[in-house]
């Protein structure tokens, strides 16, 4: 196999000429020694090292070098890409707290070519199983693991199957869901692009034990590369007789095809789903019954999420016992986060639960992106919480996270600082909730709405003191009276910055402040007379033309006219506009 | 459009898919992907092709943010506003676009040539705030950045690019 060469530069995130000058280099030696052929140079955007400088990792030697230099090329290519020896002195020693198992082809493997997952243990376990597997044996392997749903609500994954195999029915279906509604998460999105036949096997093996001889891929319209991959990788399995007919020679056979989402956040909810590929509507529908027994085409259907999907093969290959090794107390195995927001290091994530967030947010994320404090992590998306920096040694697992006021959730996690307001984002999350509300049911219709008009009015300064008692209340009844997940669990960005932040509300409401300056209405620009030196960019880039003066006679700010955009605050050079 | 080449391709969309349970949606997206909308005479047409009424049609295309059924403008510029890209300053994007537009989110500027909408996270949180022109994807923009993109699209023709859905794989 050709060897492949990842480099990334670890120290300076977001300047790309470094990382250039040092690919050109590397290109420019392998080109000299007419490598170039044979020799993948990749540059990746992550490498599971952080602050080491450049790190070179080497396939499938697997070698992986941190701190190297220029000088080094030579030393690399000529021992490490042509003579196959490790050199001692590189070797990276602080290899992240990371395990993959779930993106462990990601990258690695080119994702269109079956070949190379099937020389990386593809397609293993299924043969593993048809060759002498009963269903009630993988069910046992699966139960031993303690491999529990990813996609939000952490169901027994042995359980949701064997209820799905237990219950009789001529025809069965085995769903992915890929509709990845988190706004702000891509974990879904990367394992279809970078390793889709994982997510294959994972469904051929759900098929075999519940009995189902057809799937469908759920995924979103808005991720055109996964569904071409997908797409691809399926038509690709049929061509190696993985899918249709006689499967591996044995009576097994499975088909599958794909369906697209359409921009409907409640339709990642089962039922919805189910609804959608139908080709409807996608309203949720009450539970019981569950899928299980009525799910699609009202068949027994079992619905997974893809990245529950991806571990099936690895659990059959290494065996429960093995997995149920990693991880802590009820959540075994890993997880795979998408670290974004105010994080230096924003990427994927995977690491084994217990993983402390600290260490997810500053050994692997490297902190703050920015000057300003790290204030609180967002995880669980529109139906999760916000976990203050305090409780950042809390170690990851579905319960402890529950307990915070929070979700696991698929796998967002979003960093916040001190110019975030909490206001604000309860209000982002709960406006996203109103707009994605299906407007089956009145609780979740009627009471976000409400919650979302008492939001406004704290944020631009009319609130009352009473409207907290107000947004617990409605919260309360939309938890308890919602048909379906989504308004179940929509005031819980609400209720968890109420619970770590009422000082924040507070202040909107009594002193009608935004200690983040962040909403409009509770903070003002003005020019600080004594530090402007009257050069006029900031009235040059006023768009509302609320900065008025000239060179000669100085600088004042119509407040009126100023519509809070921050572009004076930006483009100031002296500090001369304050703002508060 | 062509009225005889638009209703045989809408033809052969509804031959492919003609066999398969649940083919609405499927088949509607291949429609938007081809014209950038689902236009009043295709759905008509559709209503007749599958035998279901057009109140079907429409219950399904309004309830999907995902479809159009106003004719777009010729390129499509859209703001991500998924949490990630708030965070990161897509709420001074979209300003900064409408005021260099004159339009808000939702609207097509008088001359036809850009509509503006915000979209749920396009899954590159970490290149936040991101925006795409025509599907093609900009990120780690700055409000400065964005005079310089809207100015190479004013002369290109526009591609509908959110790929090929997925016809049977
Ligand atoms: C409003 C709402 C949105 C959801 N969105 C998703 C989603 O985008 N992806 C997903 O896998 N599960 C989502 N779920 C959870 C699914 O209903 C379902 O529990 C999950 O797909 C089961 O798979 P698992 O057992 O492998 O986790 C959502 C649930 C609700 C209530
Ligand atoms: S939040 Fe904008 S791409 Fe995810």
């Amino acid at each position: 196999m050709e060897k492949r060469v990842f480099i990334k530069d670890t120290n300076h995130v977001g300047k790309k000429e470094r990382t250039r000058d040092f690919y050109t280099a590397f290109l420019a030696q392998l080109r000299e020694r007419k490598l170039e052929n044979d020799v993948q140079l990749i540059r990746v955007a992550d490498i599971g090292a952080y602050n080491q400088g450049f790190v070179v990792h080497i396939y499938p030697d697997d070698f992986l070098y941190s701190n190297v230099e220029m000088q080094d090329i030579p030393r690399m290519i000529e021992e490490s890409i042509l003579g196959g020896k490790k050199i001692d002195d590189l070797v990276c020693h602080h290899i992240s707290k990371q395990f993959r198992i779930v993106l462990r082809n990601c990258g690695v493997i080119d994702p269109r070519n079956i070949d190379e997952y099937i020389v990386h243990d593809g397609y293993q376990a299924i043969e593993k199983i048809l060759s002498g597997y009963t269903p009630e044996k993988v069910l046992e392997e699966l139960k031993t693991s303690g491999l529990r749903g990813r996609g939000g609500a952490g169901y027994p994954t042995w359980l949701k199957w064997q209820f799905t195999r237990n219950v009789p029915s001529d025809q069965k279906y085995v769903i992915c869901n890929g509709d990845e509604g988190d706004p702000g998460a891509y974990m879904d999105r990367s394992v279809l692009e970078g390793d889709p036949h994982s997510v294959i096997e994972g469904m051929m093996i759900a098929g075999y034990v519940i009995g189902a001889t057809k799937g469908y891929f759920y995924i979103r319209a808005e991720y055109p590369l996964a569904i071409e991959r997908v797409k691809n990788a399926i038509s690709q399995a049929y061509q190696y007789g993985l899918l249709g007919e006689n499967i591996l020679g044995t009576d097994f056979r499975f088909d599958l095809e794909i369906r697209l989402g359409a921009g409907a956040f409640v339709c990642g909810e089962e039922t919805a789903l189910i609804a959608s590929i139908e080709g409807k509507r996608g309203y949720p529908r009450p539970r019981p019954p569950y899928p299980s027994v009525k799910g699609l085409w009202d068949k027994p259907t079992v619905i997974n999420n893809v990245e529950t999907l991806a571990n099936i093969p690895v659990v059959i290959l290494q065996g429960g016992a093995w997995f149920s090794n990693i991880g802590t107390g009820a959540s075994k195995g890993t997880k795979v986060f998408a670290l974004t927001g105010k994080v230096k290091n924003s990427g994927l994530v995977e690491v084994p639960m217990g993983t402390t967030l600290r260490e997810i947010v500053y050994d692997i994320g490297g902190g703050s992106a920015s000057q300003a404090k790290v204030k609180a992590i967002q995880t669980g998306g529109p139906s999760g919480g916000v976990i203050p920096e305090d409780f950042l040694d809390t170690p990851v697992s579905y319960e402890s996270l529950q307990k915070l006021g929070s979700i696991m959730g698929s796998g967002g996690m979003i960093v916040m600082d001190a110019n975030d307001c909490m206001v604000d984002i309860a209000k982002f999350y709960l406006r996203f909730c109103v707009d994605e509300s299906c407007g089956k049911c009145t609780p979740c219709r009627v009471g976000g709405t409400q919650m979302l008009n008492l939001l406004e009015r704290a944020s631009e300064g009319t609130g009352k003191r009473e409207d907290i008692e107000k947004l617990k209340k409605i919260s309360l009844a939309m938890q308890r009276a919602s048909l379906c997940g989504l308004g179940q669990t929509a005031p819980n960005p609400v209720l968890s910055t109420l619970r770590y932040f009422e000082d924040e509300y507070l202040a909107h409401i009594e002193e009608k402040k935004c200690p983040a300056c962040r909403c409009g209405a509770l903070f003002r620009y003005s020019i600080i007379q004594e530090k402007c030196k009257n050069c006029g960019l900031c009235a040059k880039n006023c768009p509302a033309g609320a900065i008025l003066g000239d060179r000669e006679s100085g600088y004042t700010l119509d407040q009126e006219k100023c519509t809070r955009c921050g572009r004076c605050f930006e483009v100031c050079r002296l500090g001369a506009i304050f703002r508060g | 459009m062509e009225t005889a080449e638009l209703k045989e391709t809408v033809q052969n969309i509804v031959n492919e898919w003609k066999d398969r349970e649940g083919n609405l949606i499927m088949i509607l997206h291949q429609i938007q992907n081809r014209y950038g909308y689902v236009p009043r005479e295709v759905s008509l047409q559709l209503s007749e092709l599958l035998d279901i009424p057009l109140a079907r049609i429409y219950e399904v295309l309004t309830f999907y943010h995902y479809f159009k059924i106003v004719k777009p403008g010729k390129h499509r510029v859209s703001v991500c506003m998924g949490t990630a890209c708030y965070l990161n300053g897509a709420p001074g994007l979209l300003n900064e676009l409408e005021h260099l537009l004159g339009v808000s989110a939702g609207e097509t500027t008088q001359d036809g040539l850009f509509q503006v909408e915000v979209v749920r996270c396009l899954g590159c949180c970490g290149l936040a705030p991101v925006m795409t022109v025509d599907g093609k994807i900009f990120s780690s923009v700055q409000k400065d950045d964005i005079a310089k993109i809207l100015s190479d699209y004013s002369h290109k023709e526009p591609i509908f690019s959110s790929g090929d859905t997925g016809s049977q794989a």
